[in-house]
């Protein structure tokens, strides 16, 4: 069997992936993008733990579910506003979307 | 070698490279397929780990729903490509410091706490039979009801957001 740790330090180096596409990228889907990744580096960590602790206990994997109910709604939520911003000032980039800012 | 460590490094060596290939393609649709790629790699971790369930949700929501809207919209919006962003000065060097220390702090972590690092999961029999899909229902449904129900308002909230946010403005 792999250890534990194995999965532990590969869902941190998909997850550092993921915020680094979350910083890096201008693009402002591809920023949800990287939050995408970033969602599922978390979840493998809570099938981890389920599966290396009391595997008759279901908390684990009922976590990762509803993981995925708000991962959809945050895309939903996001990827409107992306098209709303888009309508009102013809952009994507991150950078120029500054509306808020004086 | 068992089977489980071969399956396991080609995994993971298949999710991290298609997590690097969305970060460095310049193009959002490859961007978007890539990440398709890697949510299908991560949903083998999942039967890896006997849970075939959010393996099944892993494939048909994220791969599927989501991804598809996503592609939908970078279409949509023509936001394929975008210009070189101007970097202020000495960013690099910064970022690359930056990266440095928190790969150092992990490594530590990791050395320090090496207790826990070996720890192995029991082959369970309970993982291959039906239950634990029974099991699942009845965790979401008797015991956890309530984070359920507000899941479920959650996501009418996030419709009806997604519409209101995109509805067009009378005469605008």
């Amino acid at each position: 069997m792999i250890p534990l740790s194995w999965y532990l330090i590969f869902a941190a180096g998909l997850f550092s992936l993921g915020l680094f596409g979350v910083l890096a990228r201008r693009n402002a889907v591809a920023i949800l993008l990287g939050v995408e990744l970033m969602l599922n580096a978390v979840n493998i960590n809570l099938a981890a733990f389920w599966r290396y602790g009391n595997v008759t206990d279901m908390t684990g994997q009922v976590f990762a579910i509803i993981v995925f109910a708000v991962a959809a709604a945050e895309v939903a939520v996001g990827l409107a506003l992306v098209i709303s911003v888009y309508r009102s000032r013809n952009t994507v980039v991150a950078d120029e979307i500054d509306m808020l800012k004086w | 070698m068992s089977i489980d460590l071969i399956l396991f490094l080609i995994l993971a060596v298949v999710a991290v490279a298609t997590a690097l290939g969305m970060l460095l393609s310049k193009n959002a649709v490859y961007s978007a397929l890539f990440l398709v790629l890697n949510f299908a790699a991560i949903a083998v971790f999942y039967l890896l780990l006997g849970a075939p369930f959010i393996a099944i949700s892993q494939v048909t929501v994220y791969a599927g729903a989501i991804m598809v809207l996503f592609l939908f919209v970078i279409m949509l919006l023509g936001a394929e490509t975008l210009a070189p962003s101007k970097v202020l000065r000495g960013q690099g060097w910064a970022a690359f410091g930056l990266a440095v220390v928190l790969v150092a702090e992990t490594v530590y972590l990791l050395v320090s706490r090496h207790a826990a690092v070996g720890v192995i999961a029991r082959p369970d029999a309970f993982l291959n039979t039906m239950d634990s899909l029974r099991e699942i229902g009845k965790a979401l449904f008797i015991q956890y009801l309530l984070p359920f129900e507000v899941t479920s308002i959650l996501l009418l909230v996030a419709m009806v957001g997604a519409i209101v946010l995109t509805r067009r403005e009378k005469g605008g």
